[in-house]
């Protein structure tokens, strides 16, 4: 493909090893370029090659070998900084529900912020993924093609949107207006512990995971989309074949096929979701407690209360906020790696 | 940008005329219009150079200001203001990043204090105020157009949920006339660590002490309530919730149009909320501070009624010694324009309240004294 101009073709050395050819190239087994003393007069043009090769070699190794270095000074910045203000703390870390990492005495603890930023983001899954499922086959395999680009267009904008809209939009436009599903929910279906209330009702975990599942939607939408269109059409033909309607198609070619693009795309929102900041830190009413009602004033996130204490942190107050994210990166960590164990597990198994 | 914006809605609200012609003669992009005070003497003495300073974002409009008035007379000078809050600003005054910094709080003594006084070599770190804060205690109760009197001891009961609704007898009491209605009280707090907090806690600690358990603390510590993040926040929250109380610095109050209380003092008297209340209480703190230091410790126990005892005061952190000969004038000349009169004056229509007269002379010769 790339082969010079005028270079004689015998001369050329071609990876593909195809090239039919009677040259002394033909001789050589596949993957094993010629020496260079085996050119003549030492074509300019492979010296270019050679050379590129070993730039390029030496251009990606260093990439992944700097990758590494960052991460470690990273990790290695997180737990300096962090030390002297786990020592400073007077209380558990683990356990403590406050955070006061510069009061007399500094008391802080992680348990509700960690609980908070699970809790928020599973809320924010469990709505936005069966949406982003449907937005992914409407536009994959429902939607007629000049509505499907567009509506694709469309979700992949929403992707593009700062957070700190969302953000905004929830505070001044959900919380509002979630106050009277929010009662309703109380009202009929108040003895599940979920839907509790001590009678207000607007900045909760829920308007907070509605925010976040909002944002989460187009991702997973993006990457489920990706997958499902690469369906086989064999696949797709076998099961109109047997008669299928559309939904069994689609139940039963498209989904499993699909699973491991809306598994990553599931991670990939989590990850935003959890990582998210200053829109959570809008709409949370941010309290150090733990409880499951979700319609409730009350929760926090790890990054929302890094972006709502960092200004006016002391010394051990940054320390602390920087121990909260350590906790952030291995919660995140777990759940990557969790995630990946499961859906290899569902890839190898019966993909039916 | 965004200042001038803010500030020409500041400068429309509050109606001086002083200031909308200065705020004409800008937006029109009039130039080097010199800023003046009442009297009509030019305040301002130009330098060059450039100043960074960040911290409190308290007093930001007010030295977007001053910046602006400073600016205006002296092309020449380039001054830099950024937000970022209170810790940040005296983080990166340590670290040497900032000229000076502009927090709520007086430096920690003890580690905080000694960092900074490292960072200025031969000199010490002073803390001057500057700016003042009356913090409006907010309230959204339906059908009530008179002020609410409100005791540190019902505020503190209504803060920590022990006071539930508007037609508590504990607020009757105070209240005479019609009676409010049965509404259940819902608080607003900052969620963000603030000197609002740490100053609205500081009142109820002292003025409320059997009732407030939860100390002074920039970061909100009582259970209950919502918390909203920046005055903003909580001043919307106030707004939009019907039965809702919260705290924020007046000029919130003012802008949105949110009603707020009279509140009670050490002796249970209680005090409107004006600027020239929140001043005569500004004046009666006592400055514990020595070698040119002039933090202010205030004094709750005050009885007069005519003292507001709710409000925080922002500080200029800097070198009393060891700043850069470079930039020394311009930091003495810019300073010295926040706290003259004119300069003083200029917060007014910012929600904030000026400096107590003796405290401005105070202020003036201490930046007189940097070296």
């Amino acid at each position: 493909m790339d082969e010079p101009e005028g270079a004689p073709v015998s001369l050329v050395p071609s990876e593909r090893g195809s090239v039919p050819s009677g040259g002394p190239s033909a001789s050589f087994p596949e993957g094993h370029p010629p020496t260079r003393s085996l050119l003549p007069g030492g074509d300019p043009s492979w010296r270019t090659r050679r050379m590129g090769d070993a730039i390029f070699r030496m251009l990606a190794q260093g990439s992944g070998a700097l990758l590494l270095v960052i991460i470690s000074v990273i990790a290695v910045f997180l737990v300096l900084r962090t030390i002297p203000a786990l020592n400073a703390d007077t209380t558990n870390f683990l356990t403590t529900l406050a955070w006061s990492p510069d009061g007399k005495p500094s008391s802080f603890g992680i348990e509700a912020l960690a609980f908070g930023s699970v809790l928020t983001s599973l809320l924010a899954l469990l709505i936005s993924v069966p949406v982003a499922v449907g937005v992914a086959l409407a536009t994959s395999h429902y939607a007629p093609g000049w509505l499907a680009r567009p509506l694709a267009y469309l979700v992949d904008l929403l992707a593009a949107v700062p957070s700190v809209v969302f953000g905004l939009w929830g505070l001044i436009y959900l919380v509002p207006n979630i106050i009277a599903p929010s009662k309703f929910l109380n009202h009929y279906l108040g003895f599940i512990p979920l839907f509790g209330s001590n009678g207000t009702y607007g900045k909760s975990v829920l308007a907070a995971s509605v925010v976040l599942a909002v944002m989460v939607i187009p991702i997973v939408a993006a990457i489920s989309r990706e997958v499902f269109i690469r369906t086989p059409r064999d696949h797709i033909e076998a099961a109109w074949a047997i008669g299928a309607t559309k939904w069994e198609m689609v139940r039963t070619a498209v989904l499993p096929y699909g699973r491991s693009g809306v598994t990553s795309g599931t991670v990939l929102g989590f990850g935003r979701a959890i990582g998210e900041t200053i829109a959570v830190a809008l709409v949370l009413s941010a309290n150090y407690d733990i409880s499951f009602h979700i319609l409730a004033p009350g929760g926090n996130t790890i990054a929302a209360n890094i972006a709502n204490r960092y200004g006016e942190a002391g010394e051990v107050g940054r320390g602390a906020l920087i121990a909260s994210g350590l906790v952030l990166f291995i919660i995140t960590l777990i759940v990557n790696f969790g995630a990946r164990a499961i859906s290899g597990k569902g890839n190898r198994g019966d993909a039916s | 940008m965004k200042f001038q914006r803010h500030r020409a809605v500041l400068g429309l609200l509050a109606g001086s005329g002083l200031l909308l012609s200065a705020c004409g003669s800008d937006t029109g992009g009039g130039v080097g219009s010199p800023s003046t005070n009442p009297g009509g003497a030019v305040a301002i003495t130009c330098s060059s150079g450039s100043l960074l300073a960040a911290g409190s974002t308290a007093q930001q409009n007010a030295m977007a200001q001053w910046i602006k008035d400073y600016l205006n007379k002296c092309p020449g000078a380039n001054i830099n203001y950024g937000g970022g809050g209170s810790g940040q600003g005296v983080q990166q005054f340590i670290n040497g990043q900032v000229d000076f910094a502009g927090s709520d709080f007086p430096l920690a003594q003890g580690q905080e204090q000694q960092s900074a006084d490292a960072r200025c070599k031969s000199g010490s770190a002073l803390n001057i105020p500057m700016v003042g804060g009356p913090i409006a205690i907010g309230y959204n109760v339906p059908g009530v157009t008179k002020t609410l009197n409100l005791s540190a001891d019902n505020l503190a009961k209504i803060f920590t949920g022990k006071i539930t609704n508007w037609n508590d007898a504990a607020i009757a009491q105070d209240n005479p006339g019609p009676q409010l209605p049965s509404l259940g009280i819902q608080t607003f707090h900052r969620s963000d660590g603030s000197g609002t907090t740490y100053n609205f806690t500081n009142y109820l600690s002292n003025d409320a002490k059997t009732d407030w358990t939860f100390g002074t603390n920039k970061n909100w510590a009582a259970p209950g309530g919502q918390g909203a993040k920046g005055s903003q926040g909580v001043a919307q929250g106030v707004k939009s919730t019907p039965g809702a109380i919260g705290y924020f610095e007046l000029s919130f109050a003012t802008n949105s149009q949110i009603p707020y209380a009279a509140v009670g003092n050490a002796e249970g008297k209680f005090v409107p909320l004006t600027q020239a209340n929140a001043v005569n209480f500004l004046a009666k703190a006592k400055e514990p501070g020595t070698g040119g230091d002039l933090k202010l410790q205030f004094d709750y126990t005050t009885t007069d009624p005519t003292a507001y005892p709710n409000l925080l005061v922002t500080y200029e952190i800097v070198c009393s010694k060891g700043n850069a000969p470079d930039k020394l004038p311009l930091l003495k000349n810019f300073l010295g324009y926040a706290a003259s009169a004119a300069g003083q004056q200029e917060l007014l229509s910012q929600g904030s309240i000026p400096l107590p007269d003796n405290l401005q002379q105070q202020v003036r010769s201490a930046v007189e004294s940097l070296g």
